[in-house]
């Protein structure tokens, strides 16, 4: 056991872990945050997904004391109460069947749009290419993508017009 | 934990209403809990002092038992609260099909009260009444009538309550928004809180089982239904992306320990012995639980257990004869094998007279591999032995079943189990057949302790049940002039010990220990509905075994709409070849079949068809011309297929717009057209994201899924080796147009018939039809991956 310190959603936590132990079930079973899912342990479905340094990582098969930077999961995307721009979408385009997959679907959108704000449908497709769901609701989760990026964009460009006016 | 013996998060989860007193104690209180140790109250009668009786041996909350709620009360299915706000309780699941958000809307309906002052619980079977949890695209088409009727009594008793109240005759009340009001006088009105919030209704309905109970009160005519017919945003959304739903695989308990499965390496495999010291050191290590060949090993941590069960040391013994064929050799080995079970045929006029006077004769055969479940997530379940009691935390589907096939599996009097039922991933019939709960609960019993089981990626896999493999020659034959006069199927399903619904017999783990039944179930294959009216049929069908019955991965349960993909990929691709031969347009031939006649059916179905097949057409922009189009240049060659089916009373018709790339053999399916008829529409948003997504889950069965193995072990164990759609496989645009094609489109009473799982039925074939039409090119093997289609693509020259 050894002691691993791990930032995640703007807090400090100090963990005895075992050295290996994946990131997922740190996250899960010792700080709650269980937007993250576990799908298939082998980094191929990306249901456990979780941002760090900008880039979404499966936390099934990284482990927790590799992770140097701060981690953000699912619950530590909305901000000040409000939802994050694409969970709105997610809600008004209604993507989940069972849902299971869609912290997944969410968390490497948002690296997307951190990188590439105004994707066109080949970028998003390609994008999103290596995260799976089983109810098969891709076409709505790109539907998402594009309405969450016009929101962005949107917001961005009110608060840049509030700036010059 | 609650007094009610559950984690508090979750019980604020299961009963967002903060009832006071607790669900439970509402119930019991009013000996609402029907008499299941009663034998009058089992035959169905209504017996008021066994209820008496019931109430008496209930003890304090948390301790059980755990009876169930009776289903002839009102109380049992709707509470209203003093702020005016109302809890439905039905005894449903939802797979993600937004059922709950249905229920409230014609729950909302019949009692008349606002749809957004509703909440809707379910599944949980000590709480909620049993409907038998979901399946069957029975959620709207059977088990919202009682739901409805037992609303509109409500309504009706709520009058009444007012009428003493307000001292008005039930006549000048007008009711609307749980506010009724004096119509000749609107400053005399009472709302639905201030008459019985908080209280109880204590009004029975009469009627001998669950599906028929009615009050005194008719439903309303559909014509004034208000929510009905509207799109709400389905409730269960906002928890599912912002990560706050707890779902089954999120519940904690204190004590609870992990377990994994070891699970046979090789199919039929005897457990020899098991090095128990090769775990014992490992840290959090707690134990290992073995019974016959079933064996698992518990620690205190999850990924303790991870590393345990890989760690493990067991000798296994190979079995003496090879469980199955390879999946290489699974259809050579279906032709030539003796059916196990043989179904009555289905013939009508002389088909053989009609074959021998056709001018042309076409055959094929199709073969459908077996496709898995391979849900996003493995099986997975948390139990709790605490108090001699066992409470199962799952997403089992049918919950009420998992109840009786654990009481039963442990030996425990069915009361002492409750199931609580919790979101999880799909459904679509796996988790009927749920082996984690059983596990779970076994592993609780045997530890004393809480236990969480969760299967891996390579397990649930493998393991998992699966849709038959079916192989079918269909035959048919054409008059001089094009016409369809003779048509002969016949299909096989590998099909034997079909895995049913919790069985405590059949469930892996009894499977496992031995504690199997004696007689396999027979299995079932499928023959087409009776779409077309073709004068001479004969539709047959059978099922054949694998030589290994039990213990065995490469094992069949029901996978959404059980055999209709499969048969359905037969029969009407063989339309389309009949269409071909013709030379006439695939639909104009199809039409040209179906005769409408309202004296088919009573729901109408080829009149149906006929609508819903135009409309389909319609909304793509079908042009009539034979098929396959003339071969095109370049590297992508385009196309458009038909198919159509009905399931139960519901109608689709598909088409599919794809392009195959001529170099790669690269199937993408650019656009899809639903045209969907299941009659009354309750929520029509969901149901359009419901039959986009059955196309899709087709889609990747056409294209992608089969279960493969070698002769010992299943080998397709991941997403690697067994591939499913993805995002780059998504059509750029989705059409499903929602019609009702009754003939007396305004009637009053038009029910709503399944609308989960019809339009999962007709897309492999449509896919088909349009390679065929884009290639000339004939596939009549699942999936149309890209070697396969680029090895025929070449075998003809493309």
């Amino acid at each position: 056991m050894s002691n691993v310190t791990l930032k995640v959603n703007g807090s400090t936590h100090i963990l005895d872990i075992e050295p290996g132990t994946p990131l997922l079930y740190i996250l899960r079973n010792d700080l709650g945050l269980q937007g993250p899912k576990f799908g298939c342990g082998l980094g191929q479905c990306g249901a456990c997904t979780v941002i760090v340094n900008g880039s979404a990582i499966r936390s099934c098969i990284t482990s927790a004391s590799s992770v140097k930077g701060e981690i953000t999961t699912l619950e530590g995307i909305a901000k000040g109460g409000k939802l994050h721009p694409l969970q709105q979408a997610w809600i008004d385009e209604q993507v989940p069947q069972c849902g299971f997959c869609q912290n997944g679907q969410i968390m490497t959108a948002k690296a997307l749009l951190d990188k590439i704000p105004s994707p066109t449908d080949a970028q998003i497709r390609e994008g999103m290419n290596g995260v799976l769901c089983r109810c098969m609701t891709f076409y709505r989760v790109q539907a998402a993508i594009k309405r969450g990026a016009k929101a962005i964009a949107d917001a961005r460009s009110s608060v840049k017009s509030e700036v010059t006016a | 934990m609650t007094r009610n013996g559950i984690p508090r998060e979750i019980e604020e989860q299961l009963d967002k209403t903060n009832v006071t007193p607790s669900r439970r104690e509402f119930l019991r209180n009013a000996g609402m809990f029907a008499a299941t140790f009663s034998a009058a109250g089992a035959a169905g009668s209504f017996v008021p002092e066994a209820k008496a009786q019931t109430a008496a041996v209930v003890s304090s909350d948390g301790a059980g038992p755990y009876p169930d709620p009776d289903f002839r009360q009102v109380d049992s299915w709707i509470v209203i609260h003093q702020d005016d706000t109302a809890t439905f309780y039905v005894g449903k699941t939802d797979c993600g099909q937004g059922t709950g958000t249905a229920f409230r809307q014609i729950m909302s309906d019949e009692l008349d009260f606002p749809y957004d002052r509703t909440t809707c619980i379910m599944g949980s079977t000590d709480i909620t009444v049993d409907q038998g949890g979901s399946g069957g695209s029975t959620a709207m088409e059977r088990d919202s009538w009682p739901m409805r009727r037992v609303a509109a009594e409500a309504r009706r008793v709520l009058l009444e309550m007012a009428a003493t109240r307000l001292d008005v005759p039930v006549d000048r009340l007008t009711v609307k928004e749980g506010v009724i009001t004096e119509t000749a006088d609107p400053s005399k009105h009472v709302t639905y809180g201030q008459l019985v919030g908080g209280k109880r209704f204590n009004v029975a309905v009469k009627g001998n089982n669950i599906n028929v109970i009615t009050g005194v009160a008719a439903v309303k005519p559909v014509q004034a239904l208000r929510n009905v017919g509207q799109s709400p945003q389905r409730y269960d959304i906002p928890a599912k992306v912002d990560g706050s739903l707890k779902w089954a695989v999120d519940v904690k308990l204190p004590g609870m320990v992990h377990a994994r499965n070891v699970k046979p390496p090789f199919a039929g495999a005897k457990l020899i012995s098991i090095d128990e010291s090769s775990v014992r050191n490992m840290t959090g290590f707690v134990k290992v639980v073995s019974k016959g060949n079933y064996v698992a090993v518990v620690c205190e941590r999850e990924e303790q257990a991870i590393n345990a069960s890989r760690r493990l040391k067991v000798r296994w013994e190979k079995p003496a004869t090879a469980p199955f064929p390879s999946s290489e050799d699974l259809f050579q080995y279906m032709r030539s094998a003796t059916p196990t079970a043989v179904l009555k045929p289905v013939v009508v006029g002389n088909p053989d007279a009609a074959f021998a006077a056709a001018a042309t004769v076409i055959e094929a055969d199709y073969d459908i591999p077996y496709q898995g479940h391979t849900a996003f997530s493995p099986a997975h379940a948390l139990a709790d032995p605490s108090n001699g009691l066992m409470t199962i935390y799952t997403n089992d589907m049918k919950s009420y079943g998992m109840r009786a096939g654990v009481a039963t599996f442990l030996g425990m009097p069915r009361d002492k189990v409750r199931v609580i039922w919790m979101e999880g991933p799909q459904g679509f019939g796996r988790t009927a057949a749920d082996d984690a709960g059983f596990e779970a609960a076994y592993l609780a019993k045997e530890i004393g302790r809480p236990v969480r089981i969760q299967w891996m990626r390579d397990e649930e896999t493998a393991w998992d049940t699966k849709a038959p493999a079916f192989t079918v020659k269909v035959r048919g034959g054409l008059d001089a002039s094009g016409n369809l006069v003779a048509y002969e199927y016949h299909g096989r399903a590998a099909d034997h010990n079909h895995v049913g619904y919790n069985e405590p017999d059949t469930v892996l783990i009894a499977q496992l220990m031995g504690s199997r039944r004696a007689k396999p179930a027979s299995g079932s294959s499928e023959i087409p509905a009776e779409m077309y009216a073709i004068p001479n049929r004969r539709m047959s069908r059978d099922v054949v075994s694998l030589p290994l019955v039990w213990e065995t991965p490469v094992r069949t349960g029901n996978l959404r709409d059980p055999n209709g993909p499969q048969s359905t990929f037969a029969a009407e691709s063989f339309i389309d070849e009949l269409a071909a031969a013709a030379k006439t347009d695939p639909v104009e031939f199809r039409m040209k079949l179906l005769t409408a006649s309202t004296t088919d059916d009573a729901s109408f179905r080829r009149a149906r068809s006929i609508a819903v097949v135009k409309a389909a057409a319609e909304a793509y922009g079908w042009d009539s011309r034979p098929q396959p189009r003339p071969v095109a240049s370049g590297d992508v060659l385009t196309g458009r297929g038909f198919a159509y089916a009905f399931r139960g009373q519901t109608i689709a018709a598909e088409i599919a717009e794809v392009e195959v790339n001529r170099r790669t053999g690269h199937v993408w399916v650019k656009r899809l057209v639903c045209a969907h008829d299941c009659g009354l529409v309750i929520n029509p948003e969901a149901l359009r994201h419901t039959v986009e997504c059955a196309m899709l889950h087709s889609l990747s069965r056409a294209l992608y899924e089969e279960v493969q193995f070698d002769t010992e072990k299943v080998t397709s164990v991941d997403w690697v080796s067994h591939p499913s759609l993805r995002h780059a496989d998504a059509p750029a645009r989705i059409d499903v147009v929602l019609l009702n094609g009754d003939p007396n489109p305004n009637r009053s009473d038009l029910p709503p018939y399944g609308g989960g799982e019809t339009a999962c039925k007709p897309l492999l074939a449509a896919v088909a039809n349009a390679i065929f039409d884009a290639t000339g090119v004939r596939l009549r093997r699942v999936p149309f991956r890209d070697a396969r289609v680029l090895a025929a693509l070449k075998a003809t020259r493309v």
